[in-house]
């Protein structure tokens, strides 16, 4: 038996192994849709016109229960976001009331938010939440990289290729409008919802957007399904800010290394003439 | 091999200064007049890259610990900082963290290249064993390291491997709540491990100088498994290893490149962008990649201490190899049947690997204990018996001859199957 066989069946042997076992342990949530996204890609950008719409939706409807603590207003004029201008950040900061303090009497006192401001949390603490909402909605800062869902094999190898990350938004978009009446049987906690991609079915978030509910005046369609793209969207640009200028940079390393790889093979080649040329 | 410095120091001032340090003289015996064998292959750059990556993890880490707080309360939020309000911050991060993966790559591919070549060998043992001592304190560092950023991830892969020393006889409650400096995971936890983090680099990088002094006393092993004897055996560093290694690392950065600008977060886990939270336990605790191996071995034993003793076992065992492997010949490209035994354990340690990421139950687990106990076989049957029963191909009689040979270097295409059918 030659080598190169031994280690194809070996290796057919693995492969089967592993499709076997993913097949005894698969059937958990169903995959999300992969939906296509502006910022996907090595060349990809944020929509600036979704985005903003993104952030609408995220002040009328997800803005009452979560908060994003680590977002400040100024950061919606930075570049590679969703393009306001400052006076405009400024001027979205002072529809916000801020808790500041202590003064001068010792008091903390209410203000109109500035653009060096952090969005304000939505309550005081986690018991307040908990008192209101039977469980704590999570912050958004980090939610579009914090949230995936299970590729499974081979897909996560090719994925590393493809450039395929987009794991998280694809599953916020799915999420908020995968809302479902339980299958019979399934044994539904008082006050959670059926929502056929959350991991075990049970959520505490009743369905949040439906068609129509936040206006847009861009003529892009007033729908669930739009709403969940846009605020995933605008999520991914708050979670990664620096995504444009990380892959065109990454663009320029990747022109500058292979050119001076290139340029390195060439040279190893004539030094290594001088000796035979070998190795 | 190095032998005595050939260095000739030209200006005045060299003159003086070497006749009272002659540091230029070892760095000119070292990096540029060491002999070098001829026929090294691309496999043999992995070094280079190594150090480069030690590098780059300093530089980075030094300028990330400037804008990082070890404070459950705040390295969360620190991080994010860093990602955020920091002048290419994120850059830096993803250099990082990416670049641990890159050192483990760099790393395993590095002992693979070992084994198969049979670099283990005499002369090349205590050499092997500073490389295995190199190998715990990445882990350790790596394990460290994946700690601060206080996600999910963090916090419970501190408790289970923190854990694992309960199951010490007699004293392991107390060695456990010595290392947490408390009676769980917690803020001296991570000030501990963020003071270690920053030390672990500074021994790792003792113990590299140690590595490369041995490999400067007992000289390179190469493809062919044979000692250089004559000077056309061998080509002096500098240039011929300099530049080869050089176009190699820049091969190796585009790799690197890619998933530091692409896919940053790929190696990650989702759960690390959660602030840890010791009232809530994530579905899988999973560890980094390059620990999955091991992890599957510690599972797949139904005892804790038995897990923790295999998994330390794993590890240790590397350092026996010199001995345990009884074939007076080094390179594999001359030993048929353990070449093919080779290839099946790295296989193994990839099936081992996948099996660490998914959850131990089912078949999962049954998988795991037959590729641990392969593992184990491997080392302490297979290749004691192969050097006893294995009737290696004759070896050529110089690393000239072997270059020569078919006009073509040995195994310049490193150990690549496909290669092996043209020789008898």
């Amino acid at each position: 038996m030659t080598l190169t066989r031994t280690i194809l069946a070996v290796a057919a042997v693995g492969v089967a192994a592993m499709l076997a076992c993913h097949g005894a342990g698969a059937a958990e949530s169903e995959s999300p849709p992969q939906l296509k996204w502006s910022f996907a890609g090595p060349f990809g950008l944020y929509d600036e016109a979704q985005l903003q719409r993104g952030f609408k939706v995220y002040r009328e409807v997800c803005q009452n229960c979560h908060g994003l603590s680590l977002l400040a207003f100024y950061n919606l004029a930075d570049p590679g976001g969703p393009g306001y201008s400052a006076a405009q950040a400024t001027a979205i900061a002072g529809e916000y009331q801020v808790t500041d303090g202590p003064n001068d009497q010792g008091e903390m006192f209410q203000r109109p938010g500035r653009a060096a401001d952090h969005f304000p949390p939505p309550f005081p603490n986690e018991q307040a939440a908990r008192v209101r909402y039977n469980a704590v909605p999570p912050d958004f800062s980090v939610i579009a990289k914090a949230r995936t869902y299970e590729r499974g094999f081979p897909w996560f190898v090719i994925d590393m290729f493809s450039q395929y990350q987009e794991h998280g938004v694809d599953y916020i978009a799915a999420y908020v409008n995968g809302y479902e009446d339980a299958p019979s049987g399934f044994n539904l906690p008082d006050g959670s919802y059926y929502n056929k991609y959350f991991p075990g079915h049970s959520t505490a978030m009743p369905k949040p957007l439906v068609d129509g509910q936040v206006d847009y005046t861009d003529g892009t369609p007033a729908k669930g399904e739009q709403y969940a793209k846009d605020v995933s969207a605008f999520l991914m640009w708050v979670a990664e800010p620096h995504l444009e200028v990380r892959k065109r940079i990454g663009f320029q390393v990747m022109i500058f290394l292979i050119v001076f790889a290139g340029l390195l093979y060439f040279t190893k080649k004539k030094v290594w003439a001088e000796v035979g040329g070998h190795a | 091999m190095s032998g005595h410095s050939t260095y000739q120091p030209q200006s005045r001032f060299m003159k003086w200064f070497e006749a009272r340090l002659p540091i230029a003289g070892l760095i000119h015996s070292s990096f540029v007049a060491y002999p070098t064998p001829r026929n090294l292959n691309y496999w043999w750059t992995f070094g280079g890259i190594l150090s480069f990556m030690l590098g780059v993890q300093f530089v980075t880490g030094i300028v990330l610990a400037m804008h990082y707080t070890p404070h459950v309360d705040h390295a969360f939020n620190s991080v994010e900082h860093i990602m955020r309000d920091v002048n290419y911050g994120w850059l830096l991060r993803y250099l990082h963290a990416n670049g641990a993966s890159m050192f483990f790559l760099a790393g395993y591919i590095h002992v693979f290249r070992g084994l198969y070549y049979g670099s283990y060998k005499d002369p090349r043992e205590v050499l092997w064993i500073l490389g295995v001592i190199l190998l715990l304190l990445m882990i350790a560092t790596g394990f460290m390291g994946y700690v601060l950023p206080w996600g999910q991830m963090s916090f419970w892969a501190a408790t289970v491997i923190t854990n694992l020393f309960s199951a010490i006889p007699l004293v392991g409650e107390s060695v456990v709540t010595w290392l947490w400096g408390g009676y769980s995971v917690g803020n001296p936890t991570l000030n501990r491990f963020y003071s270690l983090h920053y030390l672990l680099p500074f021994v790792i990088a003792g113990v590299v100088v140690l590595h490369v002094w041995a490999l400067h006393v007992a000289g390179q092993n190469n493809p062919a498994g044979i000692d250089a004897k004559a000077k056309q055996d061998t080509v002096a560093f500098t240039p011929y290893a300099t530049i080869k290694d050089a176009f190699f690392l820049v091969c190796f950065c585009v790799l690197y490149a890619w998933f530091v600008f692409y896919v940053p977060n790929y190696m990650g886990h989702a759960d690390n962008y959660i602030q840890a939270n010791p009232q809530v336990t994530p579905t899988h605790i999973v560890p980094e990649w390059y620990y999955l191996p091991f992890y599957a071995i510690l599972r797949a034993i139904p005892s804790k201490l038995g897990g923790v003793t295999m998994l330390l076992a794993s590890i240790a065992i590397l350092a026996f190899v010199p001995w345990l492997d009884t074939s007076r010949v080094k390179s594999a490209s001359y030993r048929p049947l353990y070449r093919q035994f080779f290839w099946i354990f790295v296989l193994v340690c990839v099936g081992l690997g996948w099996l660490g990421s998914k959850p131990a139950e089912g078949g999962y687990v049954i998988a795991a204990r037959i590729l641990t106990a392969w593992y184990f076989i491997h080392f302490v049957i297979i290749l004691p018996l192969l050097g006893l029963f294995e009737t290696p191909k004759p070896l050529p009689s110089s690393i000239s001859e072997a270059v020569l040979r078919e006009g073509v270097p040995i195994g310049a295409s490193g150990p690549a199957p496909g290669r092996d059918k043209a020789r008898p």
